[in-house]
């Protein structure tokens, strides 16, 4: 089952993968280790966790411009998220996405969340991103035997 | 409302004026409608932060657009590169590195870039007027053009700004337009003493803050009493950049957009008031602060990029005193600028130290510090932010003078009076 979410996508295409969310913003450039796809930024929350194929959700990337650079050494590297959640038309992010394109045709979509959207997503959700926008949000459990169900 | 395009955009977009024009204008087309732009406008100058080699992607962009014959149709200066091109040799670059960094150094030069290499364009005659519509990439440059000179620039990503710098085109959006460039959020200082203010260490502390309050806001900061030198805005710029994305606030009384609180947020409230403190000031310093006790193996200087008169400010420190064999000595700054100093005779003093300069890149774009150095002590707030994820040192954030005494002494040495505790 899940629910739906909406978001305006600033690239459009269809993705899905497990969520990896935070409500801190992330600098690409010094926060993200492009050869490994692991979050590398120690004062953020997400550090040590890998984002390579999971929908990161952050509410816009800090820092330098040269998060648009990580992003698409990443895409080409294989080691890029599936996909990016947003709470604003964030440049930085949609560019690499509109670069892969040109220059590999391996766009990755891009959306921009309402805040309350954004804040109703989880780590560990799983998220199926489809064209328009829409996200089909499954919330899994982890039960006591540490299997992993989806509600 | 949908983008409207001129003739001349129509034109580059269908490959009239090329075939990297072409590619170049779609990624603006692309971006426009992303930031929901109603038009274009011209720039009137660009500073490039893509020439920076980052890895295989950023050189294969740099080469395809060169391949396809792109040229810049504006005055464009380039941001620090991924190798100094004479000195890598003395440290750990990889040849491979240096090899693919200088392709990419050329591949821009070759589309009409001026081998400016830094990141103070604003202090290597790039500087732009106030007013002038141009599309910067580098987080200080962009602060620094918009909040101390009044010049109009969005945040540029790498690969957007040469975008920009091919076609002379721009969306219309964000700080291109005066009615965004008003201040959101108030920070008053309020018990901060007029000597602290003075200090050279107080602006990338205050600048490491107000990133930190400021998120994507534009701060406004209200209580100033010193007047900053360039300098110390340039420190400030790059601090508040590196922990925020900040591309533009305003000083009330000294920044040339806010010459009264009232002008500073163009007649409106703030969304949000917030009283600055000596003891969040403190916090924020210590925060620069990674490392525990006093061991130190390397010092580094120049980021930004060391200006002439800091290389004025650091020769009399220098003067008849020899860096601990133990510890590294280093200045980063652009070949324009060392010539100036050498000049000036002020590069001299620093190789007696037993320091080295680094040029046209810094340590954080270019992998050249050895494996050996753990611990690192700077006087700048990005250096301090950016190396423990960049380059897994530990840092330590101090004054200028503590930094040359330390390097002297082998160890960490920082004079907390100013500060206080």
């Amino acid at each position: 089952m899940g629910n739906v979410i909406r978001g305006r996508p600033l690239v459009a295409g269809e993705a899905q993968g497990q969520a990896l969310v935070s409500s801190e913003p992330l600098s690409f450039w010094g926060g993200y280790d492009q050869r490994t796809g692991e979050i590398i930024d120690r004062r953020h929350p997400l550090s040590g966790e890998r984002a390579a194929g999971k929908v990161l959700a952050v509410p816009f990337t800090r820092g330098s411009s040269t998060t648009t650079a990580v992003l698409l050494e990443a895409v080409r590297l294989g080691t890029a998220p599936a996909a990016i959640l947003t709470t604003g038309p964030d440049s930085f992010l949609a560019l690499a996405s509109i670069v892969a394109d040109e220059l590999y045709g391996t766009p990755f979509p891009v959306i921009a969340l309402q805040p309350e959207a954004f804040a109703a997503l989880h780590s560990g959700d799983w998220l199926q991103l489809r064209e328009d926008g829409t996200i089909q949000v499954e919330r899994v459990r982890q039960t006591t035997k540490g299997e992993v169900s989806r509600e | 409302m949908p983008l409207t395009l001129t003739d001349h955009d129509r034109a580059l977009l269908s490959g009239e004026h090329g075939p990297a024009a072409r590619m170049a204008m779609s990624i603006i087309v692309r971006m426009a409608e992303v930031f929901g732009a109603e038009r274009l406008l011209n720039i009137q100058g660009a500073h490039i932060d893509s020439a920076l080699y980052m890895g295989d992607a950023t050189l294969e962009f740099a080469e395809r657009l060169a391949s396809l014959g792109a040229r810049v149709v504006v005055p464009t200066s380039l941001n620090v590169s991924g190798v100094d091109e004479r000195g890598w040799r003395e440290w750990a670059v990889p040849p491979d590195w240096a090899e693919k960094a200088r392709r990419q150094m050329a591949a821009y030069q070759g589309m009409g870039c001026a081998p400016t290499w830094t990141c103070t364009p604003y202090q290597t005659g790039f500087k732009p007027r106030p007013g002038q519509q141009i599309a910067w990439g580098e987080s200080n440059a962009i602060a620094f053009a918009n909040s101390v000179i009044g010049a109009r620039t969005e945040r540029y990503p790498d690969l957007l700004d040469i975008c920009a710098a091919i076609t002379g085109r721009v969306p219309a959006v964000g700080l291109h337009l005066k009615e965004n460039r008003a201040a959101t959020l108030l920070l008053r200082l309020v018990d901060v003493p007029h000597e602290l203010q003075a200090d050279d260490s107080f602006y990338p502390v205050l600048g490491h803050l107000m990133g930190k309050l400021a998120g994507e806001g534009k701060p406004a900061v209200l209580g100033l009493q010193a007047a900053p030198g360039e300098d110390q805005l340039k420190t400030l710029c790059a601090a508040a950049a590196s922990s925020g994305s900040v591309g533009l606030f305003h000083l009330v009384g000294i920044t040339p957009e806010a010459p009264t609180l009232q002008a500073a947020f163009q007649g409106r409230e703030p969304e949000q008031t917030i009283d600055v403190t000596l003891d969040m000031l403190r916090a924020a310093r210590r925060e620069l602060t990674s490392a525990a006790g006093q061991a130190l193996d390397m010092v580094a200087l120049g980021c930004p990029h060391f200006s002439l008169a800091e290389f004025r400010r650091l020769a009399p420190l220098l003067q008849g005193r020899r860096r601990h064999p133990q510890v590294r000595f280093l200045v980063t700054t652009n070949r324009a600028m060392a010539a100036r100093a050498e000049q000036a005779g002020l590069l001299e003093p620093l190789r007696r130290f037993g320091g080295q300069v680094t040029l046209d890149t810094c340590i954080l774009t270019t992998p050249m510090l050895p494996p050996e150095v753990k611990v690192l002590m700077t006087h700048s707030a990005k250096y301090a932010y950016y190396a423990p994820g960049l380059l897994s040192t530990q840092v330590v954030f101090g004054e200028l003078e503590d930094c040359v005494r330390s390097a002297v002494e082998g160890r960490v040495m920082r004079d907390e009076s100013l500060w206080g505790t």
